[in-house]
């Protein structure tokens, strides 16, 4: 089954892989901070998506597509324009790559994520392993 | 999209002599104590008072360079006011030259902000020049900063590609004294970078020239020059000219690695280095045969397999990781440097015990994410295992 992106499903079908990952769950096992995901419009979909990702200590409690007024105070934000999110995941754009050359744009404390670069792998990687349908 | 980030670099013999024609009123010579008592930066100091600036050394930077030497060197750099920061040695002195620019340049900073996901915009009060005493950290041309958190006891990847120098003053004879196994070391380090910037995930067609090239000029060039370190006529021709080889191909090195990424062997040598002191080109040239088998049983072992081939290596094709594997532990033989963690004379009691801490900071590693192939936990911890034995990889 694939899960449309941006939605609900794929991100708590992302929950799921990351739930399931013994290496995120190794490489993040100290991590605390929840992130944003923000998918902005472009030619290729026309709506602003939200989708946040609790995370702790290895895991995911949560997952969840919000809408901008319910949007929760979070660590982290990634910003991106919807074709770039689509290049991360497809594995085109390496995540990493894409927040030094400005594609992404991360705000949140850098110090502390600087510390967790496996983990941020980890999610990626899991983000590619999700059949996704765009 | 990405970026090829260089200083101006300027090499080859009496490179040094440009100095003269840099604009200096105030210079900060950050270097290493020992350099300063053996001697061997005497040159470089005569070339800089020669500029007739106001000069200023700062010789408080240790091996494994620490958050509080660059934070002693801020405190000076603060009270000093340079308009030029030199950075003079190996790649200790250099990476503490690049933090105490960008934390005197950014008072707001503390070392663990400098990344590379923000804007800096250094270049107001100073600049930086990098002129390397060795051949191989390649830390003249690169961005990075290595720095060591004394309190975890972790290597700390910083840097930003704001901080690389502004010039590099690469001149040979500044490493043509280097003692043999500090040439062997060094040696092995720019093969890591070589080797490692070729076959990560990271690397580009603007880089893979300058590794491979490098990595070929190393395999020929490092076991003369570590015969010219133990030579009593160390001045013959055939032993200057492979330094000079050696020295260029270390700064080629560096620029092919600093604009892609290194790979496992140095996450797993940077973990050794802070736990047992291992002195950096010898731990990532230790690991890097093992990391290299590793890769080269994994999905896609293209990479290594064009880089035997480029680098004469022969062998059958399918297993032309392999024999890379081989030829770097040839290599490493030839310059007399330990296969193993055991062979180096760590005590094996102490390695279990510290086994699985370092497992997991190599698993943090920043260079660990662009490895050809990425391990489990469980298959990075066999590699630590492995590379303690001496045994292949065999997985």
């Amino acid at each position: 089954m694939a899960y449309k992106f941006p939605s609900d499903e794929w991100i708590k079908a992302l929950r799921d892989m990351l739930n399931a990952s013994e290496s995120y769950q190794r490489s993040a096992k100290d991590w605390e901070g929840d992130f944003l995901f923000i998918a902005e419009p472009d030619d290729a979909y026309p709506e602003t998506a939200y989708l946040h990702l609790q995370l702790y200590h290895g895991s995911c409690p949560g997952a969840a597509m919000m809408d901008l007024d319910d949007l929760p105070e979070t660590e982290y934000t990634i910003n991106a324009p919807f074709t770039t999110w689509r290049k991360v995941i497809d594995g085109k754009l390496d995540p990493i790559q894409g927040m030094m050359t400005g594609q992404l744009k991360l705000k949140g404390n850098l110090m502390k994520i600087m510390r967790y670069p496996k983990a941020a792998q980890e999610i990626v990687a899991c983000c590619a392993k999700i059949p996704t349908e765009w | 999209m990405w970026h090829f980030v260089s200083p101006k670099i300027v090499f080859g013999e009496s490179a040094l002599s440009s100095l003269e024609e840099i604009n200096i009123s105030r210079a900060l010579v950050v270097t290493d104590h020992n350099l300063v008592e053996i001697g061997a930066i005497q040159p470089a100091l005569e070339c800089i008072r020669k500029t007739g600036c106001e000069m200023l050394v700062f010789d408080h930077v240790s091996p494994d360079p620490t958050l509080e030497s660059v934070e002693l060197g801020t405190a000076v750099a603060n009270d000093f006011q340079p308009d030029w920061i030199i950075g003079l040695g190996g790649g200790s002195p250099m990476d503490t030259a690049k933090a105490i620019w960008v934390l005197y340049e950014r008072p707001d900073l503390i070392p663990a902000m400098i990344n590379p996901f923000i804007k800096l915009g250094l270049r107001e009060k100073s600049r930086l020049i990098t002129i390397p005493t060795t051949s191989g950290t390649g830390a003249d041309v690169t961005w990075a900063i290595v720095l060591t958190d004394t309190e975890n006891n972790r290597k700390m990847g910083l840097g930003n590609r704001e901080n690389a120098a502004d010039i590099a003053l690469v001149d040979p004879a500044l490493a043509s004294s280097m003692p043999p196994r500090l040439t062997a070391d060094t040696g092995l380090d720019a093969l890591t970078h070589a080797v490692e910037g070729f076959i990560c995930t990271w690397h580009t067609d603007i880089t893979d020239g300058l590794c491979l090239n490098a990595a070929r000029e190393i395999f020929q060039n490092l076991p003369v020059a570590y015969e010219a370190a133990q030579a009593d006529n160390p001045q013959q021709e055939c032993y200057t000219a492979a330094r000079e080889k050696m020295h260029n191909a270390a700064t080629s090195a560096g620029l092919g690695f600093g604009n892609a990424m290194a790979s496992l062997a140095h996450a797993m040598g940077h973990v050794l280095g802070s736990v047992f002191h291992i002195p950096h080109g010898r731990a990532v040239g230790l690991c890097l045969p093992y990391t290299i088998e590793f890769a080269a049983r994994g999905e896609d072992p293209s990479r290594i397999t064009i880089l035997a081939e480029m680098l004469g290596i022969k062998g059958e094709k399918s297993s032309a990781g392999l024999t890379l594997a081989a030829a770097l532990r040839d290599l490493a033989r030839e310059v007399e440097n330990p296969l193993s963690l055991e062979e180096l004379g760590l005590d094996q009691k102490e390695f279990q015990q510290v086994l699985e801490k370092m497992v997991d900071d190599a698993f943090n590693d920043t260079q660990i994410i662009t490895a050809p192939r990425a391990p489990s936990y469980q298959e990075l911890e066999k590699l630590f295992l492995a590379a303690y034995s001496g045994q292949p990889v065999e997985f």
